[in-house]
């Protein structure tokens, strides 16, 4: 795993614009990809919340989406595919007072890290989940992913997959986060309220933001003519937002449910070995 | 959705003016980032001429209002997700030429003068209308300049987009 530096820690308590949460490392990504939206979203977020940069921690997994870390000026910790959301659970349980952010695609989410997901919605450690989804593998050259419609038609599945596609909002739900929301990286503005509600309730927060793949998904330039803003509307009732979404187009944005479930708080002493102890364990 | 309250000073209306000039210059500067890393030279340094061009604009409002710090700008949703001079970020493509990054301009230019005539149209005081209207016409200017720049700047040829090696997966 790569360990991403923090590339700018100002000192305390200075005011801070969006563009100083972003890094100097310039991103990769294709021009017209929706994930520079979720950067700009995320940066505004932050800026807003006033965030120390050293307080903040973006963890991905693998994939175009997980390249984010790098590109914010925070701690940042780009790990393996599909482990993201392990891997934030540890440095919160470790280090509860860092705000941690965990940022990655349809692919390494609900695929390969699939399982992780259901189990970060049901332990619900307070921590936010960023994951943008196009429908494909991007970084693999366009194969069809958990999400890709059943008859998306592409030279690697020929006539579609003819799969169910996998329900982010519906497992989020059944599976327990406390906060669940929509987003989409066209409403950069919109995004950033999300991130910043999101980052604010307690629990394990879940926003599944619409980011269009402009390389291997053309098509879905058209989704911003076909998402609906505010129209999902918070609800703490648990049974009232599973019928929301029985109704739901894909394209609705804003917060499905803001649930009251306590946090998981770690019981008993903390360890007492430091971690200078473990790390001597695995000396060469 | 929960309707929208209008500034009702010269100083509230200029603080919203303000914050779009900082957001077009600020997604035009991102977008000169994105070309000069695709190696599409020609367009980022067009998009870095825009990006100063409203950055401009942005501090003219500043020294025009006095303002000697970033003004607050209560929470606004302009009538489109972002701001009307604002670049949508899916309007890119990593083949464009200038003539599309000048299109991209004179479209959000075009919708500046829109913003700002229903602005002036709208149930605002007369000291605001009368600067909304003045905001316009700078605009509209701007929309003149850019069509003058078009004018000089040949349209692209058929398949400009097409890529002898494309990302795409090969047979």
């Amino acid at each position: 795993m790569n360990e991403v530096p923090c590339t700018a820690v100002p000192p305390a308590s200075v005011m801070r614009g969006p563009n100083d949460y972003k890094s100097d490392v310039k991103p990769v990504w294709c021009p017209g990809c929706g994930d520079f939206g979720v950067v700009n979203a995320l940066a505004k977020a932050m800026a807003k919340m006033a965030l120390e940069p050293q307080d903040v921690a973006v963890v991905s997994g693998i994939g175009c989406s997980s390249r984010i870390p790098a590109y914010m000026a925070s701690y940042g910790f780009h790990g393996v595919h599909g482990r993201a959301l392990a891997a934030g659970t540890g440095l919160k349980i470790a280090r509860p007072d860092l705000t941690v952010i965990v940022t990655g695609g349809d692919g390494d989410g609900y695929s390969i890290g699939g399982n992780h997901f259901l189990h970060a919605c049901r332990r619900n450690v307070d921590m936010t989940y960023i994951v943008m989804d196009n429908r494909v593998y991007g970084m693999t050259k366009g194969q069809a992913s958990p999400t890709t419609e059943p008859d998306w038609d592409s030279k690697l599945s020929p006539d579609g997959t003819g799969l169910r596609e996998f329900q982010p909002l519906v497992i989020a739900l059944t599976s327990g986060a406390n906060f669940i929301a929509r987003g989409f990286t066209g409403d950069p503005n919109g995004l950033a309220d999300l991130i910043e509600r999101a980052v604010r309730h307690p629990g394990f927060s879940f926003i599944e933001v619409l980011s269009p793949c402009v390389t291997f998904r053309p098509e879905q330039k058209e989704w911003k003519k076909l998402v609906k803003s505010d129209a999902l509307r918070p609800t703490a009732d648990l049974p009232r937002a599973a019928r929301r979404l029985l109704r739901d187009t894909g394209f609705d944005l804003g917060v499905l449910y803001a649930g009251d479930r306590p946090p998981y708080a770690p019981r008993g002493p903390r360890a007492a070995r430091a971690p200078s102890d473990l790390e001597a364990r695995f000396a060469l | 959705m929960k309707k929208q309250r209008l500034p009702r000073t010269v100083e509230e209306f200029m603080a919203f003016a303000y914050a779009m000039e900082v957001e077009a210059s600020d997604r035009y500067a991102e977008l000169a980032e994105q070309m000069s890393t695709h190696h599409n030279r020609e367009v980022s340094e067009l998009f870095a001429k825009l990006a100063r061009i409203e950055g401009k604009h942005r501090d003219q409002i500043a020294a025009q209002m006095g303002w000697t710090r970033t003004p607050d700008v209560p929470v606004f949703r302009w009538e489109s997700p972002e701001g009307p001079e604002t670049t949508d970020y899916g309007e890119l493509h990593y083949l464009m030429q200038p003539y599309h990054a000048l299109k991209l301009a004179e479209h959000n230019e075009q919708r500046a003068v829109e913003f700002f005539e229903r602005f002036a149209a709208a149930r605002v005081p007369a000291d605001v209308k009368a600067v909304a209207l003045e905001m316009a016409g700078e605009e509209r200017e701007h929309v003149r300049l850019i069509g003058e720049w078009l004018a000089r700047v040949p349209p692209p040829e058929p398949g400009w987009d097409e890529d002898m090696d494309p990302p795409a997966v090969a047979d």
